[in-house]
């Protein structure tokens, strides 16, 4: 039996896909700041990279209120029961045609190695590339905080935003491995989400 | 007639001759006369109007007989003048060095043009402005010396003798097949005025050998600028002149290369502060970007004012040097000078522009135009390399050095033109030295052709030691930049330095963006990237192989 769910409320999906926009040109112009490629030129790429920075500063400043006050943030907690299976799932069962051994609902969205890549993402490379940002941006601006070096905080930035690069390519890569390859990608679209209910009890991690 | 302040005849038929004429008659040749003259209102505004008409005054109703004459018919009424010229470098050629301590001036440095002062005194002293200094003897304490006419004219038909040490021209001479009349001395010192770009180029713009040759921002192209070559100067922009910038208080006047602002912290002062300064930032402040209204415009205003503190004004704002049409000497090479041909007669060339590409006197000579700076930092502290200094002759000499680094506040990277050549020294003593090129005798090289006898008069008559020993070593010149001011649109895009091979490839010590990176980083990282992608492939493709199967299986 299946029933189709809501998974992703309207204010989830602008928020997904807000940042997605305005991380995809970040990096896009972060890395002609770099210097790893030329498309707008230096200044327009610097100019963009910053006022696209702002505004997902903005986002995740909401989006960080809506997590601690609706206790979403819960979706990303931690955990490695049923990690081994998810695992195995992508390395061997996917090509036997099994099915996934998680089945998401709204109360638990992610499988527990999704779970784990958000949280890396949003507790370890956003916060390095939002505080060596605003450092970086606030050392010539303001010349604030005083002697601090450039390099190092570039240096961090730039790693982070490898980071972000390899999150997000492997990232548009799992969202293929759906029951189709579009399944997940119209859910984080429409928001709904068919879901099978018996396996749903079956497979729900206890909480804690 | 109406009054010189008001405007002058429009510029390109006043100065049709000037940029006529060929490059080597340049510090001779002046203006050429203003027969029309038109009144432009905005040209009256931007002129404080005089007190005074020099043409009323009683003691200027004459037919002068020399320079000397219209200087004391001057002193009658500006008493202090002289004085005030005689304590400025126009006229000691001197000066000791604040920081440094070292005595410096045309009297006493070498530079990689035609060298030295010392004992060509007749021909380089024809830009002094001083009448008959043409030995170690002249009275440098004399006021009727002083030459006002020279910085004062604003008629363009005074003329200076050109071997004269700086007398007024006295007869008629064909010079290079070009004539020159002497000035009507009455005439021209009943229409003084303030200095303009004419006055002041009638000299500058014509060191180091002619119209161009030793700046690379200074040549007769300044004298009718579009706006694209000097936004400044152009009458289609500020139309300002020299002393707009070059401010002065008693004949001092702002500006210096020996000691240079490199950062000025100042910026325009209190409000009606008169700052004796010739920076960007005494008229544009220290935040000249404008914070613009919108968000882009805003951040992009504050991040350019931001860079004020590192990167001179002149580095963004001139893109290039020499861009008037006008080339600049960039080699000189002194060692090859005295060939001849096969009868025995001195050889000149030229290229396609007619600029002097080699002669016997003056040996091998290259050229540039629309040239892109070196960018160095600088602290605007300039030391130059005398004669009684050690050089090692193993590496190119600097002439002139300079210290600045990233971590100094006070040094900024300034654009210069790298003035490069070889010149004689002395092997023996490791020294540079001083050489005769002017004058009627055999020790002269422009007579003799020989470089020991040259040497040795020069070097005698500065009472150094020379070793009697002649070498040839390279040498570097220093030349910062700071004319040809472009309008903002033309001002260095970012990516021009912020970039792998851009401007700033050869400053070290600071982190740019868009030029520096951790390669390890790089590597590593785009390392990661690629090994992602390649299982994302594998993955994939066994995803779509196992499906396939399965199909075929069903």
């Amino acid at each position: 039996m299946t029933r189709t769910v809501v998974m992703f409320t309207g204010l989830e999906r602008l928020w997904h896909w807000s940042q997605a926009l305005l991380i995809i040109l970040l990096l896009m112009t972060g890395f002609e700041v770099h210097g790893s490629y030329r498309l707008l030129g230096f200044g327009a790429a610097a100019t963009l990279h910053v006022l696209a920075a702002l505004a997902l500063i903005v986002v995740w400043v909401f989006a960080i209120f809506w997590h601690l006050a609706t206790g979403e943030w819960r979706q990303y907690r931690p955990t490695t029961r049923g990690l081994a299976a998810v695992v195995r799932f992508y390395l061997y069962g996917m090509f036997r045609g099994e099915s996934h051994p998680f089945n998401p609902r709204p109360k638990r969205k992610h499988n527990p190695l999704q779970a784990a890549s958000y949280l890396l993402f949003g507790v370890v490379i956003s916060p390095l590339l939002w505080i060596t940002g605003l450092l970086y941006l606030g050392i010539d601006l303001w010349s604030a905080p005083a002697d601090l070096p450039l390099a190092p905080i570039a240096l961090i930035h730039v790693a982070a935003a490898y980071g972000a690069a390899l999150f997000l390519l492997v990232h548009g890569y799992m969202i293929t491995t759906g029951r189709t390859p579009t399944a997940h990608l119209k859910t984080m679209i429409t928001g709904r989400e068919e879901i099978e209910e018996a396996a749903q009890r079956e497979q729900q991690p206890e909480r804690g | 007639m109406m009054h010189p302040l008001a405007g002058g005849a429009p510029k390109p038929a006043r100065y049709a001759k000037l940029l006529l004429r060929p490059f080597g008659l340049a510090w001779i040749l002046m203006i050429s006369g203003a027969a029309t003259v038109q009144a432009a209102p905005e040209a009256l505004a931007r002129v404080d109007p005089p007190t005074a008409d020099h043409s009323q005054f009683e003691p200027l109703q004459q037919d002068f007989a020399s320079g000397r004459e219209v200087t004391r018919a001057c002193l009658e009424c500006h008493t202090e003048a002289g004085k005030q010229v005689r304590a400025s470098i126009h006229w000691r050629w001197e000066y000791r060095h604040p920081q440094t301590g070292q005595l410096l001036g045309k009297q006493h440095v070498v530079n990689s043009f035609c060298n030295n002062v010392t004992t060509n005194l007749g021909r380089c002293t024809a830009c002094h402005a001083g009448y008959g200094w043409d030995g170690p003897d002249f009275d440098f304490s004399d006021d009727s010396r002083v030459d006002c006419l020279v910085c004062h004219d604003t008629t363009g038909t005074y003329e200076k003798a050109p071997k004269r040490g700086g007398r007024v021209l006295q007869e008629p001479v064909k010079v290079h097949g070009h004539p020159l009349q002497p000035p009507d001395l009455g005439k021209v010192a009943r229409n003084v005025g303030p200095t303009s770009s004419e006055t002041c180029g009638s000299c500058h713009f014509f060191g180091g050998g002619g119209n161009g040759s030793k700046h690379g921002d200074l040549d007769t192209s300044l004298l009718d600028p579009p706006p694209g070559l000097d936004v400044h100067m152009s009458d289609a922009g500020a139309g300002l002149e020299c002393s707009d910038c070059h401010v002065e208080r008693a004949h001092q006047i702002a500006g210096s290369r020996y000691q240079v602002t490199a950062r000025d912290r100042k910026g325009t002062g209190a409000p009606g502060q008169r700052r004796y300064a010739a920076t960007c930032a005494s008229c544009h402040g220290l935040e000249p970007h404008a914070l613009g209204s919108d968000p882009a415009a805003l951040y992009q205003g504050a991040k350019l004012n931001a860079h004020v503190d590192r990167i001179a004004c002149q580095t963004c704002h001139i893109p290039a040097m020499a861009r008037g049409g006008v080339a600049t000497k960039i080699w000189w090479d002194w060692s090859q000078a005295g060939r001849l041909d096969a009868d025995g007669n001195p050889i000149k060339r030229h290229d396609a522009d007619g600029n002097l590409t080699y002669w016997t006197r003056w040996g091998e000579i290259e050229w540039g135009k629309d040239l892109v700076p070196d960018y160095r930092w600088f602290d605007g502290t300039m030391r130059y390399t005398l004669p009684d200094q050690t050089i090692d002759s193993s590496q190119p000499v600097p002439i002139n050095r300079f210290a600045g680094h990233h971590d100094d506040p006070d040094a900024r990277i300034w654009p210069f033109k790298m003035m490069r050549g070889k010149q004689p020294y002395d092997p023996v003593k490791d020294q540079l030295v001083y050489m005769q090129l002017f004058g009627k005798t055999e020790q002269a090289y422009w007579q003799g052709l020989e470089w020991q006898p040259a040497i040795a008069s020069a070097m005698e008559a500065a009472g150094l030691p020379f070793s009697g020993e002649v070498g040839f070593t390279e040498t570097r010149m220093a030349w910062p930049i700071t004319h040809m001011v472009a309008p903002a649109e033309d001002a260095l895009a970012c990516g021009e330095c912020h970039a792998r091979d851009g401007r700033m490839a050869e400053l070290t010590g600071f982190y740019l963006p868009g030029r520096d990176s951790e390669p390890a980083l790089d590597r590593w990282a785009q390392l990661a990237l690629a090994a992602a992608l390649l299982a994302i492939g594998v993955h994939s493709g066994l995803r779509i192989l196992f499906h396939r199967r399965r199909r075929h299986a069903e």
